[in-house]
């Protein structure tokens, strides 16, 4: 038991050196940290918002809306297809009702080779189906969705929606924000150092899908103004509109979207003076707006930004260059803002805000300043106690305490964790811990002296026998953070990482270092009286 | 050198004369805990319920007017703010409930802070915002939902754990005990009002494992007892476990209470409510090792005979016999 070949004393004592090379980052002033990393690799503890300061945003994506831009998708390919087709395929009765798209092949002649032309559109680049195709009554068609299909687009609607949402807080300039998805529909996003983050969210809150489409000039004001549209067009809200009614009617295809920009920049209305974003399509977008404005001169087309319409001018002539200007009632801001966006592209899903912390530099700077204080003064006391209590024996226990909390914050910097207020409490409970098993064995070293064994046998024996009772109180501990882990949200999870690193530190420190502190105490000087 | 003894040698404190008493005071405690949970409620915070919650500094005064901020806040027409102290006299917290439709619509919400911050701001130059969470009902739910889960997954885990290394009485006492500790922390909060927010749930679980662990070196040690001493009667053997690890008890108590009282004098205001609840629990986990833990093992029958029918007990008192047997 208190025996230790050479190789082990190495191996504890390489460990021991590592976890608190590892620790000393951490514990350095940013400045000194930042000047250290330029030499070696220097992990550090993050700070959790709680304690640092900054924004947590917790965004949602709507997935019905994702299925439904979907189920558009397909029936624009669809028509397209149709149409492209040899001979033409007239289709009729379409409809997206359920989740499903049918329509109706007006010839049933050409059900195979409607057929033929819907499967290419209905299977992914891997080649397996996301949609299913059922006939009925001979000529109906009806497409479902199949399979991952709706989790795969959301998957990718997800990851292109980070990546935007990136490109837009790195335009903001020099924050350093953490931008992860969370489950299926969620996405993080944690900026330090900032604790107003009015502009953050004006800037990824909004979609910023632009569309350009023909408004509807022969539709029925009066039907407009209570939401009814004509077939073929539909009825938008348009806060601004000249003739005072609060929507207007857009016919719903022949439009392009303005996804394929390759500049939005914020600018002034020659005109008016007031804030505009000027826009410049990308060669193929410039040859659709082209071709639209060339169709349409004389007539109003809409722009839309997010299912709203912000202006609605006439085409006085047709815009070959690709460039066009969309005013309307913006701020400085809102331009600006509405530049970032479209620049780095619209979100591929709408997100909304459900959770959104900000904690001021202030309090957080307060929080760790006592806190830390606070673990001093509370760490120190411990120290003191352990020694008055255990003489030798404690201050063995002390060094293995303090070994114990720098392994815990290196092992935290090594696997990049984050060190937040409730991982304090798990670091207080490890801490706990650790004392308690030195306890444990210096009580029960002390009832061995006192039932008359020898100094050697008394330690082996108080070794042995509690670690028994350290063993199971730190597999509960286990146990209860793995647990933790699995079903806890965030802060919880904070906590568990912090207990399971903190029991395995612990144990070890506690019982194996000190015991070859003891062994190697016990071999020098054969101890023949031991006050514990 | 002189030691410092924590219990003097020999201490035999006969404990569990008054565990009939104890009982019924912990049973009165619990109910009575119950009870205001349930006619009180706890002051969930908005980790919780959903809302929105300002946090403010009023550097330059010595104590925030709550009264006025009640009134002014009020007077926003956002319905009426739930204005409380937090730690320092100049410290409040504004919690509001997200106007209709703010789940629908971020914008709302953020209008309603950008008012209230802007109206406090307005009649006190020296505010200092220190924080704004908003939160919608459907996180919240989750939240809660997922810390309750978390809870019971944890108590019920480390149970069935000491029901594999113990027996089945020993993992009822262990969760009774555990099941005691947190209803009495839900009553402190009740009867407080302190914010529930989930940093409490987080101070609850350190509350269990500290607890567990003094159930666990109380129960080690009736373990060995019960193998060593065959003949004994229950309530002294169980005396005797109490009094042989006391000092352990004391030592160990003493030494993590002391960072946590530290904490709650000298430690940041914001975690006030969640140092005090973890103080709370080591005293409240101290006892139910000794008063709920132990007893329960004699009201569930536990004896010698409950570690010699099994093979791996057997092997296990053979095992410690060994050890024993090598008298010096």
């Amino acid at each position: 038991m208190l025996d230790f070949p050479r190789w082990r004393v190495w191996m504890l004592n390489t460990l021991i050196i590592l976890g608190v090379l590892f620790a000393i980052p951490s514990l350095l002033p940013v400045h000194m940290r930042d000047q250290l990393s330029k030499f070696v690799p220097a992990p550090a503890i993050n700070l959790g918002l709680d304690l640092a300061g900054g924004s947590h945003i917790l965004l949602e994506a709507d997935t019905s809306q994702l299925a439904e831009t979907r189920l558009e998708a397909l029936e624009d390919s669809l028509r397209t297809a149709m149409r492209r087709a040899e001979p033409q395929i007239t289709i009729s009765d379409v409809s997206r009702a359920d989740g499903k798209l049918s329509f109706t092949v007006t010839d049933a002649s050409k059900v195979d080779a409607a057929r033929k032309a819907l499967i290419p559109l209905t299977s992914n680049t891997l080649g397996s189906r996301d949609w299913n195709i059922a006939v009925t009554d001979g000529n109906r068609f009806i497409v479902t969705p199949e399979g991952t299909g709706n989790e795969n687009a959301l998957d990718q609607a997800m990851d292109t929606a980070k990546d935007v949402i990136d490109r837009r807080i790195n335009a903001l300039g020099t924050l350093e924000p953490t931008i992860i998805r969370q489950g299926d529909n969620r996405i993080v996003v944690q900026v330090p150092g900032l604790d107003d983050p009015a502009a953050l969210k004006a800037l990824i809150g909004k979609t910023a899908k632009l569309e350009f489409k023909l408004v509807d000039e022969m539709a029925d004001p009066d039907q407009t103004a209570k939401g009814k549209a004509r077939v073929g067009s539909q009825v938008l809200p348009y806060p601004n509109n000249p003739s005072g009614l609060p929507n207007i009617a857009v016919r719903r295809l022949g439009g392009i979207s303005g996804d394929k920009l390759v500049k939005a920049d914020p600018t002034f209305d020659s005109q008016t003076n007031e804030p505009a974003v000027t826009i410049q399509f990308d060669s193929e977008g410039g040859q659709r707006f082209a071709r639209m404005t060339q169709q349409n001169v004389n007539k109003l087309f809409a722009i839309i930004l997010d299912g709203q319409v912000i202006s609605a001018p006439q085409i006085r002539e047709p815009i070959f260059g690709g460039v066009s200007q969309i005013s309307g009632s913006f701020t400085t801001e809102s331009a600006n803002a509405l530049s970032i966006s479209l620049r780095s592209g619209a979100l591929p899903v709408d997100l909304k805000i459900v959770e959104e912390r900000s904690v001021g530099p202030d309090l957080g700077a307060d929080s760790i300043r006592r806190g830390v204080l606070a673990a001093v003064i509370g760490t120190t006391a411990i120290l003191v106690l352990m020694f008055l209590v255990y003489g030798r024996f404690g201050m063995y226990a002390n060094f293995a305490l303090v070994i114990n909390i720098a392994m815990i914050l290196g092992v935290m910097a090594l696997v990049n964790a984050t060190l937040t207020l409730p991982g304090i409490a798990g670091f207080v409970l490890t801490i706990g811990a650790a004392v308690d098993a030195n306890v444990l064995i210096n009580e029960r070293i002390r009832e061995e002296l006192k039932r008359g064994r020898r100094i050697v046998q008394a330690i082996e024996v108080g070794y042995k026998e509690a670690s028994r009772a350290i063993f199971d109180a730190n597999s509960t501990n286990v146990i209860a953070a793995v647990l933790l882990f699995i079903f806890g949200s965030g802060p919880i999870r904070g906590f568990a990482v912090v207990l399971m690193i903190g029991i395995v530190t612990s144990v070890f420190t506690a019982v194996t270092i000190t015991r070859m502190w003891v062994s190697r105490w016990v071999k020098r000087t054969r101890p023949t009286e031991l006050t514990i | 050198m002189k030691l410092l003894k924590v219990v003097p040698d020999d201490t035999n404190i006969d404990f569990l004369k008054w565990r009939n008493w104890a009982f019924g005071v912990s049973l009165l405690l619990m109910i009575a805990s119950i009870g205001l949970v349930a006619t009180k409620g706890l002051n969930f915070g908005v980790d919780f319920i959903g809302g929105q919650m300002i946090r403010a500094t009023f550097t330059q005064t010595t104590a925030a007017p709550v009264a006025e901020l009640r009134e002014t806040v009020g007077s926003l027409g956002f319905g009426d703010p739930t204005i409380q102290r937090f730690g320092a006299e100049n410290q409040v917290s504004i919690r509001m409930k997200l106007p209709a439709g703010a789940d629908k619509n971020p914008e709302i919400a953020n209008a309603m802070a950008e008012k209230i911050t802007n109206k406090l701001k307005a009649d006190h130059p020296d505010v200092r915002i220190d924080g704004v969470d908003s939160v919608s009902g459907k996180v919240s739910q989750e939240l809660f939902s997922k810390g309750v889960l978390a809870l019971l997954a944890a108590m019920a885990g480390v149970s069935i754990y000491i029901w594999f290394r113990f027996e089945w009485q020993f993992g009822v006492g262990a969760i009774w005990s555990l099941m005691h500790d947190v209803t009495l922390t839900f009553g402190l909060f009740a009867l407080t009002g302190w914010e529930f927010d989930l940093n409490i749930i987080a101070a609850l679980l350190t509350i269990i494992g500290y607890s567990l662990n003094d159930t666990v070196v109380v129960y080690d040690r009736i373990r060995e007892n019960l193998m060593k001493f065959r003949k004994m009667e229950m309530a002294s053997l169980l005396n005797l476990s109490v009094n042989e690890t006391l000092s352990r008890t004391v030592m160990t108590s003493v030494s993590i209470s002391l960072p946590l009282i530290i904490l709650v004098l000298f430690g940041p205001d914001v975690i006030f409510g969640f140092s005090a609840a973890m103080a709370f629990g080591i005293v409240v986990g101290t006892y139910s090792s000794i008063y709920q833990a132990a007893p329960i093992l004699i009201w569930l029958k536990v004896g010698s005979h409950s570690f010699v029918p099994t093979d791996d007990a057997g092997s296990k008192a053979e095992r410690i016999d060994d050890n024993f047997g090598a008298k010096p």
